[in-house]
């Protein structure tokens, strides 16, 4: 067996483990966070197939920025909306991040 | 085991387990990650399809890809947004209405 | 599979039976299966596009045979993706302005009276990132830039290169200095303009070669290079609006994240008590 033939065996053994494991893992957000490396060796793949500038695209658009649209989303769908009162709105998102 | 031969069966094994996941996945992020798994199995068909073992691969399937990654993404961004825009006025007619 | 998608995480409501399942399970795999007989067993036709490529390619004014497909002899199908962009960008845009009491540079009562980047004054800022984003986003542009000149001979082009460009964007609002606002003129020109530009070449090269998006062959070259720029900023700017008009959240909702969510994004964060 061909070393080519090695490297392209384990590309699409983790392809396909990362595809069944982001759909089934149960929280949300390792499940967009193992999109996102799909999409990394889905751009491996593209180099390995010859095809050089869908592997910049993929890399760029299809892992990078739907990550970023999905985290945006994710983190829309978990907050809840504000109640009356204006300081609890306020005091649970400032813990970690330093005041100028 | 030739190189197009095992990326074909990726593409289809992805593309299975995308639908998997968009019938069975209840929640619509999960939907949205099997839409794009099935997306980028059917782009790797046709990669796998176009590539020679001599000479330049096929252009014009590239070219096609390329634009259904673009396409993809314009997509995903819509639906995103539309899975926002129903929490959003679900919550508000939660507070209201009920 | 028809019921309505939950919006929880952790909801299980609309969850499928074991026996559904595991029926889906069957059912996709005998698919999948018989494809990957079926496409084992035909041969691939043999097709003559990949020649005819090659032998109109000294024509075309580009060296990279993918950029020459995509921007001459297909360029119909790029301008309609480019259209597309410009589509969904119009359908997200509403979302993407939201209230001004940060700072006075935001619009007001006509909203395309912003400004595309204004500094924010007094909200929260991430200084790791602020501090890596100065070395970062200059050279993020250079290769942007390089990408989308290289294009014509090497891998490359107009879509890599928007893409970095929005990239650059994402992590800039990431950060809490900059903000941006879409409604304001000159993001309305620069979301616009790459369709207009090509729309423009397209229709201005029909009296000379008597088909619309037909180049002329000694002006092959500076016309993709033309509409290369103008789509290169045409798709960094409907990127970056997505992801704008995702990451924004309204106002009046001023949302209490759950226990797990830590990191709040600082263009978003609308504390009424603050003044």
């Amino acid at each position: 067996m061909s070393f080519s033939v090695f490297i392209d065996g384990c590309l699409v053994i983790g392809i396909l483990t990362l595809a069944c494991l982001c759909l089934a893992t149960k929280h949300l957000f390792t499940a967009i966070v193992l999109f996102v490396s799909l999409g990394l060796m889905v751009a491996i793949a593209w180099v390995r197939l010859g095809a050089p500038d869908l592997a910049i695209a993929e890399a760029a658009i299809g892992a990078g920025l739907t990550g970023a649209l999905l985290l945006a989303t994710w983190r829309q769908l978990s907050t809840e909306p504000a109640n009356n009162d204006a300081d609890t709105a306020n005091k649970s998102g400032d813990e970690n991040v330093p005041h100028p | 085991m030739s190189q197009d031969l095992l990326y074909i069966i990726a593409s289809i094994g992805l593309f299975g387990i995308g639908l998997y996941g968009l019938i069975v996945a209840p929640h619509i992020i999960r939907k949205i990650l099997a839409i794009n798994i099935m997306s980028i199995g059917v782009f790797m068909l046709l990669v796998a399809s176009a590539s020679t073992v001599n000479g330049t691969p096929d252009p014009v399937l590239h070219a096609m890809v390329l634009t259904g990654i673009v396409v993809a993404i314009a997509g995903t961004a819509l639906a995103l947004f539309l899975a926002g825009k129903i929490h959003t006025l679900g919550q508000a007619s939660d507070k209201d209405g009920h | 599979m028809f019921h309505t998608p939950n919006l929880k995480e952790h909801d299980h409501a609309n969850e499928l039976s074991v026996i559904t399942r595991i029926l889906c399970a069957i059912a996709i795999g005998t698919l999948s299966l018989s494809l990957i007989i079926m496409l084992i067993v035909t041969d691939n036709p043999s097709s003559v596009l990949p020649a005819l490529v090659q032998q109109q390619l000294t024509q075309s004014g580009v060296q990279n045979p993918v950029t020459a497909v995509l921007l001459n002899f297909r360029s119909y199908d790029t301008l309609l993706e480019i259209g597309v962009l410009l589509i969904v960008a119009v359908a997200m845009l509403p979302n993407s302005n939201f209230i001004s009491n940060i700072n006075s540079d935001m619009p007001g009562n006509n909203p395309s009276s912003g400004r595309l980047v204004s500094v924010v004054t007094n909200a929260q800022v991430n200084p790791t990132l602020e501090a890596v984003l100065r070395w970062l986003v200059p050279m993020i542009v250079v290769m942007a830039g390089y990408m989308l000149w290289t294009g014509a001979a090497l891998p490359g082009g107009a879509f890599q290169s928007g893409a970095l460009l929005a990239g650059a964007g994402v992590l800039v609002q990431l950060s809490g200095r900059l903000q941006f606002c879409f409604t304001s003129t000159i993001a309305k020109l620069l979301a616009t303009i790459g369709l207009i530009a090509f729309m423009v070449v397209a229709v201005g090269v029909a009296p000379t070669t008597g088909v619309i998006l037909q180049y002329p062959t000694e002006l092959a070259g500076p016309l993709i290079l033309l509409i290369e720029i103008a789509a290169t900023l045409s798709i960094a700017t409907i990127l970056l609006l997505l992801y704008n008009s995702l990451a924004t959240q309204i106002p009046e909702m001023s949302p209490k994240p759950l226990a797990s969510n830590k990191q709040p994004s600082a263009s978003n964060k609308q504390p009424p008590a603050q003044e």
